[in-house]
């Protein structure tokens, strides 16, 4: 180990990547960390291997397309700021919109990038963008997707997913 | 260095040489493996035995009469008189192995709890098992109607005597299996007296020593418990190999759990009669290059031997332990007494994966999760903690690298 003083911030320099401030941000102050008052479907997501766990609840507007959605979860900082950006950007989206958007989601989290993404879900996949770091991190891809496999349950109306 | 250490010439820098793997780099960082509580670094010599079967003499054991078999057997066999040395058995035929020590508490649920356990009996558990020492005797619990007792700990992580025996009083529990070391919280249970209340009571004493094996001496004949369990590739040996002590009598009373090749003495279709202990509970070609190391291993830490094992480790856990209470934030989870050197803790605003990946991005390896400990999770109020653990082969310097990372980890979540 280096015998200067390296703040917090410089000797993880290279993690930056993982932990971008968006990331750290919503980690840390989760905007739409709440159980729905009223929610039309919802379903648990569980990773046995870590411990980490999470709950989703979404509302559908008239139109079929998803209102709002809200989350509980215990886990780390990936996986709270996922759920977050998640709730986020799933707004607006029909069920179809939003498993197209879980799947380009995915690749984005497993390769780093999704070259054949639909273009209409390119605004939402900048937003997750942030998240894309995990790919160097194998052990930590599970804790980014966790929370879409809860939502894809829900919209499924399954009550439990498992990361794969 | 003090004084136990330098009476026994121990020296933690040529120890070092005998791991090959300590020279790693990770992610262009000098390696600090803290993780082997999970599964401990393996030294030349138990590669080397393993190796050199391989290449010299291997063959299946037990069956052959040809020079490689019979080579092969002896050597297989030569790990039982190693581990009958490390336990102080009475006799080697009392040591059974097994796929580790998650196989070796399986063995006991089977065999024990189903054959000689009765319905309306109970087993004994603590509040800090592993889950190996849960779901086996919840399984039996659901099957047989066998209940599962658990005796509580106190909040600095150890076992509550008074209620350990008040938990014993109705004469019910026909077993107590308990850790003798915490994998979380580094607490050595009170051997000698748990064997005292639970003979007194009419119970036999099953210890899970998967941690506590790999520390301290461990005597069974002194601390007069009637099973013993521990899982080779903590040891410094090889996985896929766990051992199962027992007293004969004991043994002997129970039926086999697996069956299958090597554990039986003649097959008819309409009956088998049982091979003799230990081989009545070796079905199947076994763990052989696995015994090998295994052997390997347990010549290698008997001479360095435990005097020294314990001393150096005793101070790298006092030192783990006052350099991480000094940092703002950060929580030791566990504050025994008796205590062996693994050291969990928590962080302030960082969530133990977060911290994990921190410290292994500086090339430190430490293990975070609920450490295969979830119901003692709960009773902490905890869902995870990081965790750090120490071998033959740490060094105070590793620590003060773990504390100096840790205090930038902080600084990286504030
Ligand atoms: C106390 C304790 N018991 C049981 C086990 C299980 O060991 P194994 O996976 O080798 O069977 C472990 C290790 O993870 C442990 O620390």
């Amino acid at each position: 180990m280096s015998g200067e003083h390296e703040s917090g911030g410089t000797m993880f320099d290279d993690l930056r990547d993982l932990y971008q401030e968006v990331i750290l941000d919503h980690g840390r102050r989760p905007r739409h960390m709440q159980r729905l008052a009223r929610f039309d479907a919802t379903a648990k997501g569980d990773n046995p291997m870590c411990g980490d766990r999470v709950q989703v609840w979404v509302a559908f507007a008239p139109d079929g397309t998803i209102e709002q959605a809200g989350f509980e979860a215990r886990g780390c900082a990936i996986s709270i700021a996922s759920a977050d950006l998640m709730a986020e950007t799933v707004v607006g989206h029909n069920k179809q919109d939003a498993r197209a958007l879980f799947a380009s989601f995915r690749e984005m989290a497993k390769t780093g990038a999704c070259p054949d993404c639909a273009p209409a879900l390119e605004p939402a996949l900048e937003r997750l963008k942030p998240l894309s770091g995990v790919h160097e991190y194998p052990s930590r891809v599970k804790c980014a997707t966790l929370p879409w496999h809860a939502l894809a349950a829900a919209l499924d109306d399954v009550k439990e997913a498992t990361s794969e | 260095m003090n004084d136990v250490m330098a009476a026994t010439g121990f020296d933690v820098a040529r120890i070092r040489e005998d791991f090959p793997i300590l020279r790693q780099t990770v992610r262009g960082k000098k390696l600090v493996f803290l993780d082997s509580a999970a599964s401990a670094q393996k030294p030349r010599p138990v590669i080397d035995a393993m190796v050199q079967a391989m290449e010299t003499q291997y063959a299946n054991v037990h069956r052959g009469l040809h020079w490689m078999s019979e080579r092969t057997t002896e050597a297989y066999e030569a790990a039982r008189d190693a581990v009958a040395g490390l336990l102080n058995a009475r006799e080697r035929a009392e040591i059974v192995f097994t796929g580790s020590v998650t196989g070796s508490l399986n063995l006991m649920a089977h065999s024990y709890g189903r054959g000689v356990l009765k319905p309306g009996q109970a087993v004994l558990i603590s509040a800090m098992e592993h889950h190996s020492n849960i779901v086996p005797w919840q399984m039996l619990r659901d099957e047989r109607g066998i209940e599962l007792r658990v005796c509580p700990i106190s909040d600095a992580g150890e076992l509550d005597m008074a209620a350990f025996e008040a938990l014993l009083a109705d004469g019910k529990v026909g077993l107590v299996s308990i850790t003798h070391m915490s994998n979380v919280l580094g607490t050595y249970t009170p051997a000698e007296r748990i064997v005292a209340l639970a003979h007194a009571h009419g119970a036999k004493v099953l210890f899970d020593g998967a941690q506590a094996v790999v520390h301290r001496k461990v005597d069974v004949q002194a601390l007069g418990c009637d099973f013993y369990a521990f899982t080779g590739h903590k040891l410094y040996g090889p996985t896929g190999i766990g051992v199962l002590w027992g007293r004969r009598e004991l043994l002997e009373a129970m039926p086999p759990f697996m069956g299958g090749g090597d554990m039986i003495s003649s097959v008819t279709y309409e009956r088998s009669t049982w091979a003799q202990v230990p081989h009545k509970f070796e079905a199947g070609t076994p763990p052989i290059l696995e015994g090998i190391g295994l052997r390997a291993a347990v010549d290698y830490v008997q001479a360095i031997g435990y005097p020294a094992i314990a001393a150096h480790e005793a101070a790298l856990t006092e030192h783990a332990l006052a350099r991480m209470s000094a940092i703002e934030g950060v929580h030791v989870i566990g504050r025994a007494q008796d205590r062996g050197g693994v050291v969990s803790f928590t962080l302030d605003r960082a969530h133990p994966h977060d911290v994990a990946t921190l410290l292994d991005r500086q090339g430190i390896a430490v293990r975070a999760g609920h450490h295969c400990a979830e119901p003692l999770m709960h009773r902490l109020g905890l869902e995870s903690t990081a965790r750090a653990s120490f071998g033959i082969y740490t060094t105070t310097e590793e620590i003060d690298v773990l504390a100096d990372t840790l205090t930038r980890v902080r600084e990286f979540f504030a």
